[in-house]
């Protein structure tokens, strides 16, 4: 078997899009264009990037939420890209997901009980009173007291329901969990338990996570490897020190130089990027950042950038997409 | 007081009607504004940082929420009991405000240049149509959207996020305002957009000499553009400080706290981040004293009883804590 256990090659995902008073088919959304990834079992690998560059659409496509226009994914060496419903149903039990809003990813008519017994009935797993245990486990494992287990969504805290999205998350103790901007709707004091919590369960379960947030520092944080999407692609892949330290796609170091640091003394010139994201329906011709890269040459105009790895480093640690890295120059 | 104050709030009390009963979302809250400068106003969701802003524009949400009591002086009147009529020529003139969302703060059937030529019309009444429609052209060439001339003839659904926001500003500032008021405007925005936007408020700001509140639970952000700082716990101010001692030198626990808990890039992967243990409290079942006291790791018996008074710590730099009593 694969020391991967999840691989894509060459992920597509194109949305249409519909329009005249026909309603024909107008255009697609290139939401993800030919993306390749592959994370180890335990591993986490963070897949960060602006809204509209297609890193949400990832996690789902990785789940087969989709079905895909392009590509395959692997998962645990068998390729799921073909499967039909009912053949990932079995699969699903071992591949989860982390929502961000935790106001929306919660059925509001269900108690806590009962949308954590929910996989378990699903996957006909245990008996009432088996079950009954393994939620109040996961309960308490998760930081909250077994009397939510009557209690409904509402009368909890954002912080709090994303727990019980955790708890939903992890019953069945899964290999693989996608954790969408899991903390990006939480305060600041909430977000660092959140954080340690997903920590202590990766170790916990050895859970393999993609973790996909916007929030570099975040991403930084929790991950082993990082990808940078821009518009559908991958512009960089390395190990989560190197985006900081050595960043070497224009965009990173663009995305980098735009945090905000929380420290007064270290108002430092930014790299201010001009204009916003060009729209996927007609990504750009050549690079996709060529339209606001400070140092955009002919080539990158006409011709498209491959992901590989950057002059000066060793094998394959560190993928970049760039023809000015890539050239050496 | 200091002499270059614009603004003052002095014990501002803010309260909502709800079905919990009366509550007060900002408690006793003090502070000033001055000129030229950015305050920084920081808090978690809930801490009435939002509040404190709409009471300061007399926007509160209609009946329910009221100003108890306090006042709200600039340039020499107590804003918070003005008469609507008279609010009307402070609102928008001297004091404006910028919104979080710029798609519902726009309106969407109506046409960039007129919303902005709108804010013209409002406040000089002597403009003719042409006069107006150039100011528009020229405020957004100000706040750095190319092609002004085409852009005014668009709706904001045209636009994008950045762009709106950029609007918005333009609006704002169209009158010259003494304050801005900016209630997290860069919170919905990318964080390439964001850089965009806190770059134009700095510029323009040291084009224009405004004072501006600048309002978020960023304290990336903050560090980044404020001169003082404000930091607000469920309802309360818990420190006031120059931005380098409350990141430097921060004094109240929840101040710490805060500042231990963000990840930072720097910052070692996967080690345990600092937790602050529970959650902001309800405020309608806020504890007695200190309203941090229930997750303080330096609580005592006496916080337990009211909430702490204002100690001086430093020059400026100010707490309500008992641990500097």
């Amino acid at each position: 078997m694969s020391e991967y256990l999840l691989e894509v090659n060459n992920l597509k995902m194109y949305f249409p899009v519909y329009g005249g008073i026909f309603r024909r088919q107008t255009g697609k959304v290139h939401a993800v264009d030919g993306l390749s990834l592959k994370i180890k079992k335990g591993e986490t690998v963070g897949l960060v990037g602006e809204s509209g560059c297609g890193k949400t659409t990832v996690g789902r496509a990785v789940l087969r939420l989709y079905n895909l226009s392009g590509g395959e994914v692997f998962f645990e060496g068998d390729n799921i890209s073909g499967m039909t419903q009912g053949e990932l149903r079995l699969l699903r039990r071992n591949m989860q997901m982390i929502f961000q809003d935790p106001f929306e990813s919660l059925d509001a008519r269900q108690t806590i009980g009962e949308i954590i017994e929910e996989p378990f009935i699903i996957h006909k797993i245990g008996t009432a009173k088996t079950r009954r245990d393994e939620i109040e486990k996961l309960l308490s494992r998760v930081g909250l007291s077994g009397s939510a287990v009557t209690r409904f969504p509402h009368e909890f805290s954002g912080g709090q329901r994303q727990r019980i999205g955790i708890a939903r998350a992890i019953a069945l103790k899964p290999k693989l969990v996608v954790c969408d901007e899991p903390v990006s709707a939480l305060d600041v004091s909430i977000q660092s338990q959140i954080l340690n919590l997903l920590l202590d369960l990766q170790s916990e379960m050895n859970l393999t996570y993609l973790f996909i947030a916007h929030d570099l520092s975040v991403v930084k944080h929790i991950s082993d490897n990082i990808a940078v999407m821009y518009l559908g692609k991958i512009v960089e892949y390395t190990d989560a020190d190197s985006v900081y330290k050595n960043p070497l796609h224009p965009y990173t170091q663009a995305l980098i130089s735009a945090i905000p640091v929380p420290d007064p003394s270290e108002r430092k010139q930014k790299i201010v990027l001009h204009g916003d994201v060009p729209s996927p329906l007609s990504p750009p011709p050549g690079c996709r950042f060529h339209t606001r890269c400070p140092f955009a040459f002919g080539r990158c105009r006409s011709e498209e950038p491959e992901l590989k790895p950057a002059p000066g480093t060793r094998d394959e640690e560190h993928l970049v997409a760039c023809h000015l890295v890539n050239s050496g120059k | 007081m200091n002499k270059d104050a614009i603004l003052r709030v002095e014990n501002l009390v803010t309260s909502f009607d709800t079905e919990a009963g009366r509550i007060r979302a900002v408690d006793d809250v003090s502070f000033e504004v001055r000129k030229g400068e950015v305050l920084g106003i920081v808090g978690e969701s809930g801490c009435g940082k939002s509040v404190t802003a709409l009471s300061v524009m007399r926007l509160l949400p209609q009946p329910s929420g009221r100003i108890e009591s306090g006042r709200i002086m600039f340039s020499g009147t107590n804003i918070a009991d003005l008469p609507a009529e008279r609010m009307h020529e402070i609102r928008g003139n001297r004091i404006s405000m910028i919104f979080q969302e710029p798609m519902t703060a726009l309106n969407p059937v109506h046409r960039i240049g007129d919303q902005i030529g709108e804010v013209f019309r409002l406040r000089y009444q002597g403009m003719n149509e042409k006069e107006i429609s150039e100011g528009s052209v020229e405020m957004l060439r100000k706040v750095g959207i190319s092609d002004p001339k085409k852009r005014v003839e668009e709706y904001p659904h045209q636009i994008s996020g950045g762009m709106r926001q950029r609007v918005m500003i333009a609006m704002a500032l169209a009158c010259k305002p003494d304050i801005l008021i900016a209630d997290e405007p860069t919170t919905a925005l990318d964080v390439t957009i964001q850089a965009q936007i806190l770059e134009l408020m700095n510029q323009l700001q040291a084009e224009t000499g405004m004072a501006i509140i600048f309002i978020t639970h960023a304290l990336g952000v903050i560090a980044e553009t404020s001169d003082r700082v404000l930091v607000m716990y469920a309802g309360k101010v818990a420190e006031t400080g120059p931005v380098d001692k409350i990141f430097n030198k921060p004094l109240h626990p929840y101040t710490k706290g805060l500042l231990l808990s963000i990840p930072r890039l720097e910052g070692e992967r996967k080690k345990k981040l600092h937790v602050i243990n529970g959650m902001v409290p309800a405020l309608h079942e806020l504890p007695t004293g200190c309203r941090f006291r229930n997750r303080c790791p330096n609580a005592m018996p006496v916080c337990g009883t009211v909430h702490p008074p204002v100690s001086i710590v430093e020059d400026e730099h100010l707490v309500n804590c008992y641990l500097y009593v």
